[in-house]
């Protein structure tokens, strides 16, 4: 998860302060060499890093923390409100013009993320009932134009393109001049992956800008980013003047501390997070929780809208139902196990509840996700009879599935085995309100280990 | 002879444009190359506690990351007191020893391993957008002036447009693309690309992957299953598995080159986008603690914009304008 790494660090950090009565000077001071390393590890830019250090610092060390009863709390609530602050204080929404239609301009470097992130953006609008059109003005990498027309396809969103033999400075005016004909509310231009020093290159967009006057510039960047976040955001922010970045590429494993570099260069707040290559992956940025998340305070609102998000209502009520009336079957199972990794990782999902940090148990805890693929393998390896009955499961069936799935014969059982354990626990919880009230023991899946 | 004159010396041993390409592929300023070397320590009279702090700034600016850092800047503090060094000047060619000392590795080359009796198979692996696409377009064009026969395997099969991205490639340098549609099974499609290369007797096989995430197992998984195909089809291949590095990532580059490095056992690394202004300085760690061997650079957009791996030309690389670059940041970032 992102950030996971800094927050832990934090925590330990914070954890000896906690204990504390009172916080010395030399105490801050070796909290902030700490919280330093942390900041460097994640990739926020070491001037990023000093500058913060030192407001923290400032503010730690002086009354307001030496005089508190509970200075160690105290140091951790400012180092949580300079992050938030620097991250942005606030989300940030996209800007919608009032002469439609809303123009947004996506640039980069190269990889980054923009033509991906373009059709996220155009289903996010279109969810929301607006009518965008893409525009291919990547006349550069090859196959990046149709790279869109494929993504507009797949989102029944029309994209405009005049080939790659046109000048992208055409392109984009010829685009929005289209979109205001057919009443298209938003227009999302693609524009092709560049060096922040490559001048000619940076000269396009300035034209492009100049040109089609865009609501938006907003700056694509990897969350993998490392020290030179920097140097591109202040490159392009000078030359383009931003108005808002997407961090891409978060469902990934980086601590993302590019995030606070490029605020802290660009000032622009950070409009969205990408989380995964499918077009639907595309998320609001909440300043605000991730600071929270940073700090292991947990982030309740992401989990329960996400599970929101995954979980199809009906397909809950359904399950609901066959727990009930003890007719759960391992097809169910599956699905169900589909359902739950739609959340995403199970690990980012226990890392956003509050205090889950602390808990013992949890934090040599590890979701085995090569498990939770082992126990797909063995039930799409079933037939429909077998997942239907699995007490029909003999032997020699149990070794074919095994070979199937590539598992050994003990997976197998193994599964059937929690499976049956599973089904038994059902019976027990008529009511889960009542259980959930009861127990701290909670509920095992077959893939946790 | 001291490490600096052996640097020059080597450096002077390459063909003038190869040279010329690398350095104006690293570095758009027209500070010469050999003088930029000396730069960094000038103007210091004596070498302090801030010069040491000094460098560990360049180098964490350079994405070397904390713990290499710490090594580097340890080991040198070490070497000027065994050695006795008072001269900020004799720093550089200590530390640029330290650092290739920490790239080039024993028993393992920075260079290409190709097949002596057969053809060479090549895998590409790497996360989302870092330029293995390109890298193999790149190294297709190169193989081909060589007079080799290549063929390409279009095995992102997953990114929308990432098969005709190939296919311009395969056009542009004019070798040929094995593939199949969008959506099928990569490994499949390496299959049919070891069967077509054995059949048109190539020299060399390259083989494109879809881009993932290390964290994401299933396609970890899928990325093994293509790995296992070429492994059970050809005794001995691949006989290079690629991970692609963009220079501009941080610190996930080492999680990346483990990750990878666990599953299909990464042979080499090619570092992309060096003619930006990221240092790339993540492989010096990943060299040191994985002994995985830098092999190749990605240096633009274009065909030729390809070099292999020279550690000494990166290690000035890695110095050059560090001064410059840092006066710069002060004013935008610093308040
Ligand atoms: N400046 C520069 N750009 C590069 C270099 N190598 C690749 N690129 C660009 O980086 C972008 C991504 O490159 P691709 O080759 O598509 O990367 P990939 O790893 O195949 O990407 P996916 O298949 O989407 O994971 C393209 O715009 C390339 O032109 C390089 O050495 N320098
Ligand atoms: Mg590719």
């Amino acid at each position: 998860m992102a950030f996971e790494g800094l927050a832990e660090r934090l925590q330990a950090v914070m954890q000896r302060l906690r204990g504390k009565g009172k916080v010395t000077e030399a105490d801050v001071k070796e909290a902030m060499r700490e919280v330093r390393l942390a900041l460097l590890e994640a990739d926020v830019n070491f001037k990023v890093v000093k500058t913060f250090i030192n407001r923290v610092k400032e503010r730690a060390v002086g009354q307001e923390v030496l005089k508190s009863l509970t200075p160690g709390q105290q140091v951790i609530k400012v180092v949580n409100e300079e992050l938030t602050e620097l991250m942005g204080g606030e989300q940030s929404k996209l800007v919608k013009s009032n002469r439609p239609p809303t123009v947004i301009m996506m640039v980069g470097l190269q990889g980054a993320g923009k033509t991906t992130t373009s059709g996220k953006l155009a289903r996010y609008l279109s969810k929301q009932n607006h009518h965008p059109l893409l525009v291919a003005a990547d006349v550069y990498r090859p196959a990046a134009i149709r790279q869109l027309q494929v993504l507009g396809e797949q989102l029944d969103t029309p994209v405009f393109s005049l080939g790659e033999k046109e000048d992208p400075v055409k392109i984009a005016e010829q685009g929005v001049a289209y979109a205001k004909e057919h009443h298209h509310d938003y227009v999302i231009i693609d524009t092709a992956g560049r060096l922040h020093i490559d001048e000619t290159m940076m000269e396009e967009l300035k034209a492009i800008r100049e040109k089609v006057q865009p609501d938006e510039v907003l700056l694509v960047v990897d969350a993998m980013t490392g020290q030179d976040a920097v140097n591109v955001a202040e490159s392009f922010n000078k030359k383009l003047g931003l108005t808002g970045v997407v961090l891409t590429k978060l469902d990934g494993d980086t601590r993302g501390g590019a995030a606070l570099s490029v605020k802290a260069v660009t000032n622009c707040p950070i409009k969205f997070v990408g989380m995964g290559e499918k077009t639907d992956a595309l998320e609001p940025f909440f300043p605000d929780r991730m600071a929270s998340r940073i700090l292991g305070m947990g982030d309740v609102l992401t989990l329960i809208e996400k599970a929101q998000a995954a979980v199809d209502a009906e397909k809950a009520r359904d399950l609901e139902r066959k727990m009930r009336t003890q007719t759960f079957t391992l097809e169910d199972f599956l699905d169900q196990l589909q359902q739950v990794r739609k959340m995403g990782p199970l690990e980012d999902m226990l890392a956003m509840l509050p205090g889950a940090g602390q808990i013992k148990q949890l934090k040599n805890f590890k979701v085995d996700e090569k498990q939770i693929a082992r126990v797909e393998a063995i039930i799409r390896s079933m037939t429909k009879e077998e997942k239907l009955h699995p007490e029909i499961i003999n032997a020699s069936r149990r070794k074919r599935i095994a070979k199937g799935s590539g598992t050994t014969v003990q997976d197998v059982n193994r599964l059937l085995k929690q499976f049956e354990d599973m089904k038994k626990m059902m019976k027990q919880f008529s009511s889960m309100a009542k259980m959930a009230k009861k127990k701290k023991r909670g509920f095992r899946f077959p893939f946790m280990s | 002879m001291s490490f600096f004159k052996r640097l020059k010396e080597k450096v002077a041993q390459k063909t003038e444009s190869v040279t010329q390409k690398f350095i104006s592929g690293l570095s758009k300023t027209s500070t010469s190359f050999v003088g930029a070397i000396s730069d960094l320590f000038s103007g210091r009279s004596k070498i302090d506690e801030e010069l040491f702090e000094e460098l560990e700034e360049i180098l964490i600016s350079a994405d070397v990351g904390v713990t290499t850092t710490m090594e580097l800047v340890e080991r040198l503090r070490q070497e000027v007191k065994e050695r006795k060094i008072k001269e900020p000047s004799e720093l550089q060619p200590l530390l640029s020893e330290i650092i290739s000392d920490m790239l080039e590795l024993e028993g393992k080359s920075n260079q290409l391993q190709m097949n002596p009796d057969g053809m060479t198979v090549i895998l590409f692996v790497g996360v989302n957008g870092v330029g293995k696409t390109t890298t193999i377009g790149k190294l297709a064009h190169r193989f081909k002036n060589e007079g080799k026969k290549v063929v390409l395997a279009a095995g992102d099969t997953f990114r929308a447009g990432a098969i005709e991205q190939l296919e311009v490639w395969g056009q542009r340098v004019g070798v040929d693309v094995i593939k199949h549609q969008a959506g099928a099974d990569p490994a499949a499609v390496i299959y049919d690309g070891i069967q077509a290369a054995k059949s048109r007797k190539a020299d060399v096989l390259l083989c494109d992957t879809a881009g993932r995430l290390q964290n994401k197992v299933n396609l970890m998984e899928e990325l093994k299953k293509v790995h296992r195909v070429i492994q059970r089809e050809i005794p001995d291949a691949p006989h290079e598995v690629l991970l692609v590095l963009d220079a501009t990532t941080g610190q996930n580059a080492m999680m990346q080159a483990k990750t990878f490095g666990e599953a299909v056992n990464v042979s080499g690394i090619v570092l992309t986008k060096l003619d930006g202004t990221a240092k790339g300085g993540i492989v010096i760690a990943i060299s040191n603690e994985l002994q995985v061997p830098v092999k190749l650079v990605g240096l633009g957009e274009k065909p030729d914009d390809l070099q292999e791996f020279d550690p000494a030309q990166f290690v000035h690389a890695l110095f050059k304008d560090a001064i410059n670059k840092e006066e710069e940041l002060e004013q935008s970032v610093g308040e």
